[in-house]
């Protein structure tokens, strides 16, 4: 049994040992407080390696074409940020740029890093540095919002120009889907587990159970 | 599963990490300094949450007013000029026959950034008026708040794409206005704030009570 706080409420409680693919949520907030997940870090590692593909395709290949009286554009997803800069609006470009490109794009590598080496437990202290960055970067990364404010965007232009979607369009819609399975197939509480403590503690139990006790 | 004797981890001595969910018990009670698992530095409580909270959704809440009244991007037809708000943007979609898009755009792009701003103000006075009704609504709605912001973003990424498409000089293009950066400052401060919000002040409130009459 391990003893957590609810990071909603506060309220203490002992996790009981959990089936496989079973929850436990807060008995007095409702929160989830820890879930056994079957495959806790080959199958996320598989998805976030099929979400990096999709996004390194999404990111160079055009999102779609435009044409209007025998003129045609297209662009990319950074290319949208580099417009809006090039038109004075520098601000609002790097907030484009950092919520479609450098967010989702940096959570995804520190994943991939952090996946990677608590395949073989324990991993070292630094790792823990980079799911806290990953944990800090998800809610900037705002692919699926981008996506609907492309479609907004095509509407829009359909009135003035024929457009078409092409390959980075679709492969960002992969992108979106994939990161999602990656979300719920990992568990920070599992990774926790297996990383090495930074006053040099190594974890006592790397099995599904995760770490137990509490720190003096 | 219910704990023995429902407890408050900071009743019991003990603080939980913001990074890694790690309980550790603290040294001293006034600086319960880092964490032995991740090395975070430890908080009771997240720091100055209401203070800075206030600021930001007072913050947001300037914003929100250039956001709405200033036009978010400029068409530019043969030399003719027609500004583009949020709301005029919403008419434009309603009238050219696409609903749902209209509505999409007006609840990520109006209420929902109005509604963050109530929601965020309606929690801290309640916490502040040390209320002990309804937590688990009031929790509930922090984490609708916390979920649904990044969708307010919505508009900024319809006026980035729309400018760098619309290029066709000089027959037609569409340049960003200044409201667009306001907008932008909204979702992002309304973000901020929502992180700044500690939701376990609003059950200290019950655990004080509680204790008091027991």
């Amino acid at each position: 049994m391990e003893t957590i706080a609810c990071p909603d409420c506060d309220l203490l409680q002992e996790i009981p040992p959990l089936p496989a693919g079973g929850k436990a949520r807060c008995a007095r907030c409702g929160e989830m407080l820890a879930q056994r997940l079957v495959n806790p870090v080959d199958l996320p590692l598989a998805l976030t390696i099929a979400a990096t593909i999709a996004f390194i395709v999404a990111n160079t290949t055009p999102l779609m074409g435009l044409s209007a009286v025998g003129r045609e554009a297209s662009t990319t997803i950074f290319g949208g940020a580099l417009e809006m800069w090039q038109q004075g609006s520098e601000i609002t470009a790097a907030a484009v740029a950092f919520c479609a490109v450098i967010a989702p794009g940096g959570h995804l590598l520190f994943l991939l890093t952090v996946l990677f080496s608590v395949r073989r437990p324990p991993a070292p202290h630094w790792v823990g540095e980079m799911l806290r960055s990953a944990h800090f970067l998800q809610p900037w990364s705002m692919t699926e919002v981008m996506m609907l404010g492309i479609l907004v965007a095509l509407f829009k232009i359909a009135q003035l120009a024929t457009v078409l979607p092409d390959a980075g369009m679709f492969a960002a819609g992969v992108f979106v889907f994939l990161l999602g399975a990656v979300l719920v197939t990992f568990d920070a509480r599992e990774v926790w587990a297996r990383i090495e403590w930074i006053d040099g503690t190594v974890p006592t139990t790397t099995s599904d159970t995760g770490a137990a006790g509490i720190a003096p | 599963m219910t704990a023995a004797a429902a407890s408050s981890a900071a009743r019991a001595g003990l603080v939980s990490c913001g990074t890694c969910d790690q309980l550790t018990r603290p040294a001293s009670q006034g600086n319960p300094g880092y964490c032995p698992r991740c090395g975070a530095a430890l908080a009771w409580r997240r720091h100055h949450s209401i203070q800075y909270t206030w600021a930001l959704v007072i913050a947001a809440a300037i914003c929100y007013i250039p956001a709405n009244a200033l036009p978010v991007f400029t068409t530019i037809t043969l030399g003719e000029e027609v500004p583009d708000t949020i709301l005029s943007g919403v008419a434009f979609l309603y009238s050219s026959g696409s609903w749902p898009l209209a509505l999409i755009v007006l609840i990520a792009s109006v209420m929902i950034p109005l509604g963050k701003l109530i929601a965020l103000a309606y929690l801290l006075i309640t916490i502040q008026r040390g209320s002990i009704a309804n937590h688990r609504e009031r929790t509930r709605l922090y984490r609708i708040v916390e979920f649904i912001g990044r969708w307010s973003m919505l508009d900024v990424f319809v006026a980035a794409f729309t400018v760098a498409l619309v290029q066709l000089q000089p027959l037609t293009s569409v340049e960003p206005g200044p409201g667009v950066l306001f907008f932008a400052a909204v979702v992002v401060i309304t973000m901020l704030a929502a992180e700044a919000f500690d939701p376990r002040l609003m059950w200290d409130a019950a655990d004080q009570q509680q204790a008091s009459h027991g």
